[in-house]
């Protein structure tokens, strides 16, 4: 109920907020300095943890890990998927938490996905996305890196819907759970890492851009509408560069 | 009898006629079709050497070359990246231009293409209408134990050749990932402030440059 208010409330500041976001970064130097700041960390702390971690677990103990937890990440994907109205994933997500949780051992073997039941990737950012909100400008949080308005007002929805204050009491022990995923979601991105240092001529433009079509994409489960403009530029210039296409240097 | 003799004969004759023949028959096919056979030949290829496994960058290039690069169309891809500057650039700069982001994009997907050995790679069936001009191939690789990546090409005809000039992975279209970037250095200085960012980053990564991004 909260949560509905709350989004409620957000519909409204954004709607307040007209078109500004032509440029999608207007607090560039804020988001620099942070993205500067999330970078060092991880490269003093995070990164090396990452590294000692996927040193020392073995692969198959990783990918248990990273589907129990998924097992909780399929509480939004549900809920969420019932807010946007796709009913069909929603109860295919239930399936997948009933399937995972009991056959596959406290959701540590991801029989649903054998079974044919995919895992959906929904948070309530999407949803305000679904409903109409706009992104709004993009941001780098502290800590929890590139976001944008519309995904960080999200957040506290996501605590909440991610039910497990309401599975797991001790606070410690859900602490150190986030904490390891968080280490185990880092752990992942080793590999990815060289090809980002490789392929980006600026690692910040380069990551905002990622996230902010990642988001559009998954807002759209897939399928989002085709940005306009994006042939007139050939179509003038069709004829000229054709030569360069067999180049050799 | 005599006709299943002719059909080798003829199949033979074909594998003599050369690789630069088996390239002018895989353009002829169906894009769906052209994308199953480019990635199933390459990761045939990788798994079976060693060299390529082992990071040899020169071989990689090589089999990148012969498979992968006839099937691109990197003057489109580097146009729609470019943008609206892309109509004040002289011809001699679009040529720069497009020679120094092939050779970005070749070096990531050489990177890529190891990683990506063992993963299952699906090519979804398309739909091709006789007068479709521009089709996305959609397909997914699966690492295991995790949830798939979507990987989309996007081709279009060119003659009667299908090229591809769009990657989006995980919906992320290369094109419009690097259109901001490339705004941002066109903005600072000129397109040939970019063609020298471009220069200086494919030197660096050449190079094996450690943290070769600037921040």
């Amino acid at each position: 109920m909260r949560a509905s208010i709350f989004a409620a409330a957000l519909c409204l500041l954004m709607q307040a907020m007209p078109a500004a976001a032509q440029t999608a970064d207007p607090i560039e130097p804020f988001n620099r300095a942070m993205y500067s700041f999330n970078d060092g960390l991880d490269r003093v702390a995070l990164k090396p943890l990452a590294q000692g971690y996927a040193a020392a677990v073995p692969l198959p103990a990783r990918v248990g890990f990273g589907n129990f937890i998924n097992n909780f990440r399929d509480i939004p994907n549900a809920i969420n998927n019932l807010l946007q109205g796709k009913l069909g994933e929603a109860a295919s997500d239930v399936g997948r938490i009933a399937l995972n949780s009991t056959f596959g051992i406290l959701g540590v073997i991801d029989v649903a996905s054998e079974f044919g039941l995919e895992r959906h990737n929904e948070d309530f950012g999407q949803t305000l996305g679904r409903w109409g909100v706009a992104s709004g400008p993009y941001v780098v949080l502290p800590l929890l890196g590139p976001s944008t308005l519309r995904d960080t007002a999200a957040l506290p929805v996501d605590y909440y819907t991610g039910g497990r204050h309401l599975v797991i009491e001790s606070v410690a022990v859900r602490n150190s759970l986030s904490g390891l995923e968080v280490v185990n979601d880092r752990a992942n991105l080793l590999d990815a890492e060289k090809a980002l240092d490789e392929a980006a001529l600026d690692k910040y433009v380069f990551i905002r851009n990622f996230y902010l079509q990642r988001r559009l994409n998954l807002v759209y489960d897939g399928n989002p509408p085709r940005p306009k403009g994006d042939d007139d530029v050939w179509d003038e210039t069709d004829a000229a560069p054709d030569a360069s296409a067999k180049d050799k240097e | 009898m005599n006709r299943r003799f002719f059909n080798r004969f003829f199949a033979s004759a074909l594998i003599v006629a050369g690789i630069g023949g088996a390239q002018a028959a895989l353009a002829a096919t169906a894009p769906d079709e052209l994308i199953r056979t480019v990635a199933t030949d390459v990761q045939t290829i990788v798994k079976q050497d060693k060299a390529i496994q082992s990071g040899d960058m020169r071989k990689t290039l090589e089999l990148i070359d012969a498979k992968v690069l006839p099937n691109f169309d990197f003057a489109r891809m580097t146009s729609l990246a470019v943008g609206r500057d892309w109509r004040s650039a002289t011809p001699a700069q679009k040529t720069d231009l497009t020679a120094e982001f092939r050779t970005l994009l070749v070096r990531s997907y050489a990177n890529a293409i190891v990683r990506f050995k063992d993963h299952q790679i699906t090519v979804k069936p398309l739909k091709l209408k006789p007068e479709d001009t521009e089709v996305t191939v959609r397909s997914e690789v699966r690492k295991a134990g995790s949830p798939p990546d979507s990987v989309d090409y996007t081709l279009y005809k060119k003659g009667e050749e299908w090229k591809v000039y769009d990657v989006a992975v995980a919906g992320v279209s290369l094109i419009t990932n690097y259109r901001d970037a490339f705004g941002e250095e066109i903005k600072a200085g000129g397109i040939d402030g970019l063609i020298k960012s471009l220069r200086t980053k494919n030197a660096q990564n050449a190079a094996g440059g450690e943290g070769a991004a600037k921040k």
